[in-house]
């Protein structure tokens, strides 16, 4: 049991603010907004499944995917093509020349379901699916890599390639994939409708009841030896290589679980907001969920959180009252994050906020510990300059 | 097919300068970035937006040529080459000094923080700009075509791009290979602390070529307005297409960044012969990526010792 309070909950501070985030998404915001804005923030909670896999893998992994996109945006097809086949019964397309197909196909003059869709007329094969096709590609893409020891650079490189592959194929596959517009109108899973208020709000909490579960799940990785031996390869890889472990293996499994959180983030999105399209799938969108972890903090798994529900209001607020701001604000605040606070608002809060906050209430017995605990957690390398080495890939 | 084998030889033969055309673009906006990326190793994603300042001023002068200087109108293309090199140079000199310079020792917060500055920079041109696409009104001697015999036609703009991209090619790899200044450039990129013991300026050298680098891109955006029209995220689309090609070519090596774009410009171009546009560039990156996991040093890599 105290075990289980350790890794799980990342002992006291961890459990308290994990009781806090989960307060606020369970239960202030229901309670506090109208159902239009709480099933924006659900929106946002889906990309903070990407965040938090992103912390994984970047803040403590030190590989920079620039590609999450493509794992948020297949996770999200293989929901959406389940219930857009179930949208496009015979009944309810009859206008269409072949029935039972989606509309953008009988637009684009196919005749028979293609056998990529066949499978997805079951629930079980989808969901395991959504698991399964982008923790694969992660599984592929990650053996290529790691095993040749592509360094960092090049991997961000060609993750964001695959990225845009993946964003041309789907523009270009219209009659499969829905083209630019992607899957949309999408009604009901198994016979429930999901587009009213009161199943949206049940696929809100279920929304947040799996990004808990998803930063459990990281928070019991991170606290094992696996996280230990993470951090260690990012610092000093060669070290963990010679000390006879095999970093390849450890770097494909958390570049995988990151995949797989996407993948779920992907789902619930096309679940909640009702559509899917290669918007999130390219490479703006993979880089823009990098800001929600980078402003959140990258070595803090409730950080990202917070830093996708602060950055995606902003970008929904500015780029509503002042669109001509939003881009050299979030450029801003990108560069400025970056360059001057690399661990983000979760590096603010262990360097500031708990100081100010222990002052507060408990007085200035827990403010000595807290200090420790940060420097343990130091993120960012202060490495020495070593000019190229992160650009060659041992030959 | 009633093709004759003189009408496939004049296909096969445009079909190839098309290729050739393809090849210099992208050869010359990979220039730029195989200086930054290649020889320093910094990750610049505003690399694209260089280009465009390049084009924007490009365009620019070619207004203000137009309403001051009509007579001029014919000549004020070289004009806007030098400009847009000075321009996207100092430039580049500015972003070095107060922000690339500042992550040498954090490759991956460079990717970061530049692309923060790509979205400011797009911005930036379509607060000044506008939205819609600008082009800039070109000399009479660019446009049109020339005809060696009745089948074949081939641009002149084509051609125009071509000789410019030899001619930056040519002086890049003098600079980088046969001149001082390219003697410690490659000095300082293969060990810092040692170059700075022998006295070289090693931040004046990394800014120097950093700005060079912006420079050449800026080049790139001027002969770019010779093809197409510009608009604010005009050179972010190639950002991808040129990373591809100084990775592929191996880092470092000029010549390996000149066989890659030669050999993924003719690639694409072929295969949109016979597949849709879409499908040639799917077909080319991810050949382009499967050579890499095979390889992943590139085509052409500098042996190291580590």
């Amino acid at each position: 049991m105290k075990n289980a309070y350790e890794s799980l909950l990342g002992g006291k501070q961890g459990a308290i603010g994990l009781l806090v985030l989960a307060v606020l998404i369970l239960v202030v915001f229901p309670l506090a907004l109208d159902s239009f804005r709480l099933s924006m923030v659900g929106k946002y909670l889906t990309y903070a499944f990407v965040a938090v896999g992103l912390v994984l893998c970047w803040g403590y992994g030190g590989i920079l995917s620039l590609g999450q996109g493509i794992f948020f945006g297949l996770g999200g097809y293989c929901m959406a093509m389940f219930l857009k086949l179930e949208a496009s019964d015979p009944e309810s397309t009859k206008i269409q020349s072949t029935p039972g197909i989606p509309d953008f196909m009988d637009w684009n003059q196919i005749t028979e379901l293609p056998m990529m869709w066949q499978p997805f007329h079951s629930f079980s094969f989808t969901l395991l699916a959504v698991l399964a096709v982008p923790t694969l590609l992660a599984l592929v893409i990650g053996i290529a890599m790691f095993k040749r020891r592509v360094g960092d650079v090049y991997f961000s490189i060609v993750t964001q390639a695959i990225a845009a592959i993946l964003t041309i194929l789907i523009i270009g596959q219209q009659g499969l994939t829905g083209g630019v517009n992607g899957i949309t109108d999408l009604r009901t899973l198994n016979g429930w409708d999901i587009r009213d208020d009161s199943s949206k709000l049940i696929l809100y909490f279920v929304n947040a009841a799996l990004l808990i579960g998803c930063v459990l799940l990281g928070r019991f990785v991170l606290t094992s030896k696996l996280g230990r031996l993470l951090m260690a390869m990012r610092d000093k890889e060669e070290r963990v290589r010679f000390s006879g472990y095999d970093v390849a293996s450890f770097k494909i499994f958390v570049f995988c679980l990151a995949a797989a959180f996407s993948a779920i983030g992907g789902a619930m999105f096309a679940l909640q907001v009702g559509f899917m399209s290669p918007s999130f799938v390219g490479i703006v969108p993979s880089i823009e969920m990098v800001i929600f972890a980078a402003v959140g903090g990258r070595m803090s798994l409730l950080g990202a959180v917070y830093g996708t529900l602060l950055v995606s209001f902003g970008k929904t607020y500015f780029s509503e009252s002042f669109p001509e701001l939003w881009l050299y604000l979030m450029g801003g605040l990108f560069i400025v994050v970056v360059m001057y606070f690399p661990n983000g608002l979760a590096g603010l809060w262990e360097s500031h906020g708990r100081k100010w906050l222990s002052r507060f209430a408990l007085g200035n017995k827990v403010f000595g510990q807290s200090v420790v605990k940060a420097r343990v957690m130091s993120p960012v390398k202060v490495a020495t300059p070593q000019p190229s080495r992160e650009l060659e890939t041992t030959p | 097919m009633d093709v004759s084998l003189s009408e496939f030889g004049a296909i096969a033969i445009m079909q190839g300068f098309n290729g050739l055309s393809v090849f210099c673009v992208l050869l010359l906006m990979a220039l730029g970035l195989a200086i930054i990326f290649g020889q320093m190793g910094v990750i610049n994603m505003a690399h694209g937006e260089f280009l465009t300042v390049g084009a924007y001023t490009t365009y620019v002068i070619s207004s203000l040529t137009l309403q001051y200087f009509p007579a001029m109108q014919p000549y004020y293309f070289f004009f806007a080459i030098i400009a847009a090199f000075v321009i996207a140079g100092a430039l580049g000199w500015l972003v070095e000094s107060l922000m690339i310079s500042k992550l040498y020792h954090r490759p991956l917060d460079t990717l970061l923080a530049t692309w923060g500055l790509s979205l400011v920079m797009q911005q930036a041109f379509r607060s000044i700009f506008g939205a819609r696409e600008v082009g800039a009104e070109m000399p009479a001697w660019i446009m049109g075509s020339w005809a060696p015999s009745e089948a074949i036609d081939i641009p002149r703009n084509g051609l125009f791009v071509m000789g410019l991209t030899l001619l930056c090619t040519v002086t890049i790899f003098l600079m980088l290979y046969r001149s001082r200044w390219g003697l410690q450039v490659r000095a300082t990129m293969q060990n810092r602390v040692m170059s700075r013991a022998v006295g070289i300026n090693t931040k004046k050298v990394d800014r120097m070529t950093f700005a060079l680098g912006c420079g050449v891109a800026g080049v790139a955006g001027a002969a770019f307005t010779t093809i197409g029209s510009t608009g604010p995220t005009a050179g972010s689309l190639y950002i991808v297409d040129t990373f591809l090609t100084v990775v592929f070519g191996g880092a470092a090596s000029l010549v390996g960044t000149i066989a890659s774009a030669f050999s993924i410009a003719q690639a694409q171009s072929l295969m949109e012969f016979f597949l849709s546009g879409s499908m040639a560039k799917v077909l080319t990156l991810s050949a382009v990526i499967l050579i890499l996991m095979v390889r992943p040093q590139g085509l052409f890599s500098s042996k190291v010792r580590k």
